[in-house]
């Protein structure tokens, strides 16, 4: 636990210190939400219908661009080796990274959804689903991210990858989260998709960093 | 504590062994494959009876399912290489991983494709988004092209091999999740025919080729698996005494 804590207060200070590019992900989500009216029609139901969709695939992709983050510098400079030396399990210290990750990318990400989803007309009535929604679904695709770029580790320009290996793989994520968002928009109750996504997020967070430990050990050999 | 390992096991870990054993096997898979694809294709396509409802379309069904289901063994075949090689650090598991995935990747395309030709006159349209096993077919196309961009990326083979297995095998844990969440939408797809409740939905005159059809594809996708393999076994062997004594060249 002293190992999570420490790794996990690191890499926060270490973020702060390069708050410019904690905004990359925000600057980008508010960029796509942006693009959608404009390519559709901003007219208010229609913005209503797709509100959902758009909100959750531009969190996704935005959760893209902070990846290089998670891994690279501490590739570069050696920490990384150092924590794979070091007799503590790797797997501790992944699992501090990915909540690192998940605190300064997914959480401001999540913290401006409401209102976007304000100015897409969702009702206010369903925001407390979609955030919770998107709270249940964050450890799962810091997760996967984190095994995206743990599995690039050894590339040069690993980036452009990323989301071909990902991507598909965050769809049950997608599938269960507009559905909650949806139920909750018609005044249904939500409880089965927000269970199964958090089962999803236990399951990520037991299974996944083994994988991405394995994945670090074998990328940075 | 030492585990003890039967024979087989380490024989099958080495690649001229594998090799000779795969060019004793080929000329059978290969040959009672595409005759039984012959037979299958021939009683599914001329001799069997047309169906009540969907009439002659309705015989792409000796091609389709057989596609997708060799897509998704595939995969599985794929992962267990992959992840018996991560484990065992078998070079020949890998290699058999490596194998299976453009064999998968290009049967899922296939899969696609004639479910495509397939819905056009029985649904009235070519794709649809909204149905969960196109969904997911697209999807394990994506996973196959993922780990061969992923394992294209890499200069090093060793490396590639084992965080192509990693992916490989987080794949596999995700196929299941993937499916059962796309099953969530309503479904226009007819659901399976042979694996229902009440025993296959066919009458026998057409089960019959059905199954020959899969037996043919199974045995087609072995055989286009162990040729794959004996190249990537050259490919990976090249300077090994004992190929150079194979393309004849003998030892220097």
């Amino acid at each position: 636990m002293r190992v999570f804590n420490a790794v996990l207060a690191r890499d926060l200070r270490v973020a702060f210190r390069r708050w410019s590019e904690l905004a990359h992900p925000l600057i980008f989500f508010s960029i796509v939400v942006t693009l959608f009216p404009l390519a559709l029609s901003p007219e208010g139901s229609q913005l209503r219908d797709i509100g959902t969709g758009v909100l959750w695939v531009a969190t996704f992709l935005s959760s893209l661009l902070a990846l290089d983050g998670l891994f690279r510098g501490d590739a570069d400079d050696g920490s990384l080796e150092q924590l794979i030396l070091s007799p503590v399990p790797l797997t501790i210290a992944v699992l501090a990274k990915v909540v690192a990750h998940a605190l300064v990318t997914l959480l401001p990400l999540i913290c401006l959804v409401p209102f976007t989803a304000y100015t897409f007309n969702i009702p206010s009535a369903a925001l407390p689903t979609l955030v919770l929604a998107l709270l249940l679904a964050a450890p799962t695709l810091s997760v996967l991210v984190a095994l995206g770029a743990a599995l690039t580790i050894g590339l040069r320009r690993g980036g452009s990858i990323v989301g071909l290996l990902v991507l598909p793989l965050t769809s049950p994520l997608l599938i269960f989260g507009t559905r909650a968002t949806d139920l909750s928009i018609n005044g249904e109750p939500t409880a089965a998709p927000l269970l199964l996504l958090g089962a999803l997020a236990a399951l990520a967070i037991s299974l996944g960093p083994l994988a991405i430990a394995a994945a670090v050990k074998v990328g940075l050999e | 504590m030492t585990m003890k390992l039967p024979r087989w096991f380490h024989q099958l870990g080495s690649p001229p062994y594998v090799y000779r054993l795969a060019d004793r096997l080929c000329p059978w898979l290969g040959a009672i494959g595409v005759i039984l694809l012959a037979v299958g294709s021939v009683w599914g396509l001329v001799i069997a009876p047309a169906d009540y409802q969907q009439d002659e379309v309705y015989r792409i069904i000796y091609i389709h399912p057989q596609t997708a289901y060799i897509g998704m063994m595939a995969y599985v075949v794929m992962a267990v290489a992959a992840a018996i090689g991560y484990v065992w650090r078998l070079k020949l598991a890998h290699a058999v991983a490596v194998s299976a995935a453009p064999i998968g990747a290009w049967f899922t395309f296939c899969a696609l494709f004639t479910g495509a030709v397939w819905g056009r006159p029985t649904w009235g349209t070519y794709w649809q988004w909204g149905d969960p096993r196109i969904m997911f077919e697209a999807l394990l196309l994506f996973l196959f092209l993922g780990y061969l961009a992923l394992r294209g990326a890499f200069d090093d083979r060793d490396k590639a091999d084992r965080v192509t297995a990693i992916l490989a095998v987080v794949g596999v844990v995700n196929v299941p999740i993937v499916h059962y969440s796309v099953e969530w939408w309503n479904s226009l797809h007819q659901t399976s025919t042979l694996l229902d409740e009440g025993g296959p939905a066919m009458t026998t005159d057409m089960l019959i080729p059905f199954l020959i059809m899969i037996l043919a594809f199974t045995l087609t996708f072995y055989w286009l698996l162990l040729r794959r393999l004996q190249a990537e076994i050259i490919e990976r062997e090249g300077d090994a005494r004992w190929i150079r004594e194979l393309v004849g060249e003998g030892a220097p």
